[in-house]
């Protein structure tokens, strides 16, 4: 009887490229699991030395998936640096731009990225259409909505497909999955019902892309946001634009609530007894996947024009620590930290950004006999450091948002997570699991729809009132010449920030502590497990051979990780020593 | 020095946009037209692969409106350049594309690309997932991870052998031994697995601007000394398909050429499709007009804004920049960086990045110092004009005499 050592690399359906090693016991259950990124390009070096109005832009690439997210937040850090508090319109604009991206981002994540740890696409082959059509009729009417496809004959359409599908023997990106494994606890109707919507997901997500197309120019990677404002002042005017965007929106929501929310509350009845295992967890509470149960969150979209960071918000900053739901603290930023005796980076001592250190200190895999290169667990083994605050590991993500929110009391979100909890029949703690954090995401997807719907008609009437006022003057020269501002929100995979320095006109120091850092970051100093690696203790594997369980657990976080890894500092210089051929450029 | 800033001016504004022909006689369509036809019978003798539904009959079956599908594959034949007449080709081509199967793997990217290929219209991107392409592997979108997912790697390189596309996103870090990125559990670096892959492909598709020309990452200083598949792969034929992210009817575009003609398409000099970017935005822009009328948006936000004036000024790099957005724009053409007011920051071009992102015209960049090419471009355009003020006028004025037409300048 010994422990296995398994290599999960590529973890695929993610953005980035991620490694998870774990070590399972002799009864199949993980006791030891690491995270590890394996992909460094060195973003904040290549933003110093440049203009801080075209910060935004480059920024925006650290990530494409969460497209967006990193430009608004680069801008606003620039912004809050110039002293520029935005105009009514442009404030509107961005939320827009960024909640398109949120339902955007949480509907593919589900569907494309997350769902075929939940749904055996082979199983739909065995379904009857027809009972397929109450089934669905059945969750949505949990949900309280009319179920986006309940005919018989569509399930039957898509089951015929799969079968053909099937038959060709080669099954390209759904080949070699994990089907047929005893973990997958769909029933086959169940099944159909995931791979219809997956599908159409597909559909639904275009349409969901034009929204941020609409005001941003494009997407992925919109263009229209500037240090000051926004540029799309003929599209805010233009009241067909208004009326596509609103269209989209509602096609979306009717999925949203008529697909999205049943198939959770299908998949969360399903895997009930995973979500309130205790023995599953790192700390005893909630159910498998939970976790460190420690959140965070910096708070985001701003409901009125007093400033930045003096706005009402949607979702409320806030602390909650070790699961214990009785307070939420504030967040004080002082506190954050970033610790790399497991990171790839030189460094003894846990560091603030402002003060943060990166010089890349690559020691490599350790290529065992078997063929295989392995982390040096003992040594350093990630590309993404192990931020903390006060000391602590942290999770963010809209789980977190959720959490702070019902724990601070937030009307709507209250609303929405309580109504949710009644439909399922759970209690609160069921959120601290796997599919609790898969079911947050959905939550906030539903809040995010109902509250845009709002924010569009706040901006076409205030456009319809004459202000057509986009963009913040100010004169750069003046205020460029030495300052410093930190854009600190929300990304739809949690906490975002980003840091910069500015002097003379130009950026000094740029630093960015994204989601995915906080979420897949290795072990500190002290030992202390990032937020992926306690998730995934105590969780039991049906086959060690087939790693469902443990990327079931690692999406349900939504990693990205070309995120995570971008963070690389002042230190430029350094990297010189690496280079192979210094003339390799174009 | 007048002459050289005029001479400067002259080459950049005076620059032929149609350095593609579009019109190339009969005699070369005719000849074209049979060769299509005869790879196309080829093609549909062959299985699709054992592994795809074949297409046409998917159609029919799904009750994919034929009407709307003859309307795009007229809409693509007109985007790849040819004539009408090959729509009925293009159409077959897209009913066999799924002969041709497509790796696609992921290096120093973002997954942009990745994202827009699941934005592409035309065939619907499910269509494109189960019925059209033959997507073997694909990083984002494989529903195995692990040793499972490296195993469906192999088979697809192994049983197709010399067949598949390559399609590559993202950059190649070459620094440290290119130990600044590795996939899977053998830990292979980025570099070593592009060249392996590479070598029984039939064809490369550089996706995006980072696996192009290095794009991000390879902005100055470079970190990790990132470059593009071309800089690493040689002895196969590349085909580039820069942006930041690529169009996705480009991606599709290429494949459809390739489906048609069993051939690259014709490439420019930096190995992009003709077809794609031998257009230059300036030329096809909506807001042309305005830049020959002198009309320009100022800063963000004022008047000129409010009417749509050309947005040189405030930094559209428009007329250094090749691709077709103008043409067909993007998200089903909802919409473009011209038209949302912001202007072309240049992202199908070369270290565009240091060159031309951002929100200035050259004259007053402000950008970093480079650590290649920027110089020289800077040269190129003529360093003394560009740092003349008022150079949106000034260069509006010469292009206009250039152009032979009457400058408002003059007029003032």
């Amino acid at each position: 009887m010994s422990k296995k050592h398994i290599i999960v690399d590529p973890i695929t359906r993610i953005e980035g490229h991620l490694r998870i090693e774990a070590v399972i016991d002799e009864n199949n259950k993980i006791v030891d699991a690491f995270s590890s990124s394996t992909m460094f390009r060195g973003i904040e070096t290549i933003l110093k030395d440049r203009d801080p109005r075209d910060a935004g832009l480059l920024a925006m690439r650290i990530c494409g998936v969460c497209t967006g997210t990193h430009y608004q937040r680069s801008i606003e850090a620039v912004e809050d640096a110039f002293n520029i508090t935005i105009p009514k319109n442009a404030r509107l604009v961005r939320n827009l731009i960024q909640g398109a991206l949120y339902i955007h981002d949480h509907l593919v994540h589900f569907y494309h990225l997350h769902a075929l740890d939940f749904v055996d696409i082979i199983s739909a082959t065995k379904a009857d259409p027809a009972k397929t059509a109450q089934e669905a009729i059945k969750w949505a009417g949990i949900s309280g909505y009319k179920p986006y496809t309940s005919a018989e004959a569509d399930f039957k359409a898509v089951q015929d497909r799969v079968i053909k599908f099937a038959k060709q023997g080669r099954l390209g990106i759904f080949g070699n999955g994990y089907w047929g494994n005893k973990h997958y606890k769909l029933t086959p109707e169940q099944n159909l019902i995931g791979v219809t919507h997956y599908l159409k997901a597909l559909d639904i997500q275009r349409d969901l892309g034009k929204m941020q197309a609409i005001f941003g120019g494009k997407n992925p990677h919109p263009q229209s946001i500037v240090v000051g404002g926004v540029t799309c002042v003929q599209d805010i005017q233009n009241p067909s634009r208004i009326a596509l965007f609103k269209q989209l929106l509602k096609d979306g929501t009717d999925f949203i609530k008529g697909a999205y929310l049943p198939d959770i509350y299908m998949a969360g009845t399903m895997y009930a007894d995973e979500a309130t295992d205790k023995d599953a967890t790192y700390k005893g509470i909630g159910g498998t996947g939970g976790g460190i149960l420690s959140f965070m969150s910096y708070g985001d979209f701003k409901l009125d024009d007093t400033g930045f960071y003096e706005a009402d918000q949607l979702f409320p900053s806030g602390l909650v620590l070790d699961g214990d739901i009785s307070k939420a603290l504030e967040v004080d930023t002082d506190k954050i930290t970033e610790d790399v005796t497991h990171a790839w980076y030189k460094g003894d001592k846990p560091l603030h950004p402002y003060v943060g250190e990166t010089i890349p200190n690559y020691t490599g895999l350790e290529k065992k006999d078997d063929g295989y290169a392995y982390l040096k667990t003992d040594e350093k083994y990630s590309w993404i450091k192990s931020p903390r605050y006060d000391g602590k590991a942290i999770e963010v993500g809209p789980l977190a948002r959720m959490v702070i929110g019902y724990v601070k009391g937030d009307e709507r979100i209250t609303k929405y997570v309580g109504n949710f909890l009644k439909r399922a029949n759970l209690p609160v703690t069921v959120l601290f699991s796997t599919i609790g954090r898969t079911a947050a995401r959905a939550i906030e997807t539903e809040l995010m729809a109902d509250v845009m719907m709002d924010w569009v008609d706040e901006l076409a009437k205030n456009t319809a009132s004459g202000d057509l006022s986009t963009w913040t003057e100010f004169d750069f020269d003046e205020v460029a010449v030495d300052c410093k501002g930190a854009g600190l929100a929300e990304a739809p995979r949690g906490a975002l920030g980003h840091w910069v320095n500015i002097k003379d006109g130009k950026i000094t120091n740029y630093q960015a502590i994204v989601p995915s850092t906080w979420n897949a970051g290795p072990r500190d100093k002290d030992g202390k497990l990032g937020a992926y690696e306690a998730s995934l203790i105590g969780t039991k594997v049906a086959n060690p051979e087939e790693p469902l369980e443990i990327i079931r657990t690692i999406h349900s976080f939504d990693p990205c990780i070309a995120c995570a890894v971008h963070v690389m500092d002042t230190k430029g210089k350094e990297l010189a020593v690496y280079k192979v051929d210094p003339n390799c450029t174009f | 020095m007048a002459d050289k800033r005029y001479e400067s001016v002259k080459k950049l504004f005076d620059a032929k946009s149609a350095k593609v022909e579009t019109n190339r006689g009969e005699a070369y369509y005719e000849k074209l037209f049979k060769q299509c036809e005869d790879r196309l019978s080829e093609l549909r003798e062959l299985t699709p692969l054992k592994n795809r539904l074949d297409f046409k009959e998917t159609i029919f079956d799904e009750g994919v409106n034929r009407r709307d599908f003859m309307k795009w594959a007229s809409a693509t034949t007109a985007m790849l350049m040819l004539p009408s007449v090959f729509t009925p080709l293009v159409a077959e081509a897209a009913e066999l594309m799924n002969r041709v199967p497509v790796i696609w793997i992921e290096l120093s990217d973002c997954a942009g690309n990745t994202e827009a290929l699941i934005r592409s219209d035309g065939p619907k991107v499910d269509e494109i997932i189960l019925d059209i392409i033959s997507l073997e592997f694909h990083d984002t979108l494989q529903a195995a991870s692990g040793h499972q997912a490296e195993k469906q790697l192999e088979e697809a390189v192994e049983h197709f052998k010399g067949k598949y596309l390559l399609f590559v996103e993202g950059a190649v870090p070459m620094a440290m031994d290119g130990l600044y990125g590795t996939n899977g559990a053998k830990g292979e670096t980025f570099k070593d697995q592009l060249i392996r892959l590479s070598s029984d492909a039939a064809a490369i598709v550089a996706v995006g601007s980072c696996a192009t020309f290095g794009g991000v990452p390879a902005a100055a200083p470079n970190p990790t000394d990132a470059v593009g598949v071309m800089d690493v792969v040689k002895g196969k034929p590349i085909i580039n398909i820069p942006a930041c992210p690529a169009n996705p009817s480009n991606m599709v575009g290429v494949i459809l050429h390739y489906v048609l003609t069993g051939q690259v398409p014709e490439l420019d000099s930096l190995l992009r499709p003709k077809f794609a970017f031998g257009y230059r935005i300036h030329d096809n822009c909506e807001r042309r007009a305005h830049f020959d009328a002198g009309e320009y948006v100022e800063e963000w936000g004022d008047e000129g804004a409010k009417n749509n004036f050309c947005l040189y000024k405030v930094g559209c790099k428009g007329p250094m920049t090749f691709n077709n957005c103008s043409i067909i724009r993007y998200n089903e053409g909802v919409n473009w960086p011209v038209g949302v007011g912001r202007g072309c920051i240049g992202c199908s071009e070369p270290d565009f990045w240091d060159k031309y992102a951002y929100e200035r015209p050259m004259s007053n960049a402000h950008i970093k110092a480079p650590t290649g090419g920027v110089e020289k471009t800077v040269d190129e355009f003529g360093l003394g004009l560009l740092t003349a003020a008022g150079i949106g006028i000034g260069i509006h004025a010469a292009a206009s005499i250039v152009g032979g037409k009457k400058s408002n300048e003059e007029n003032q």
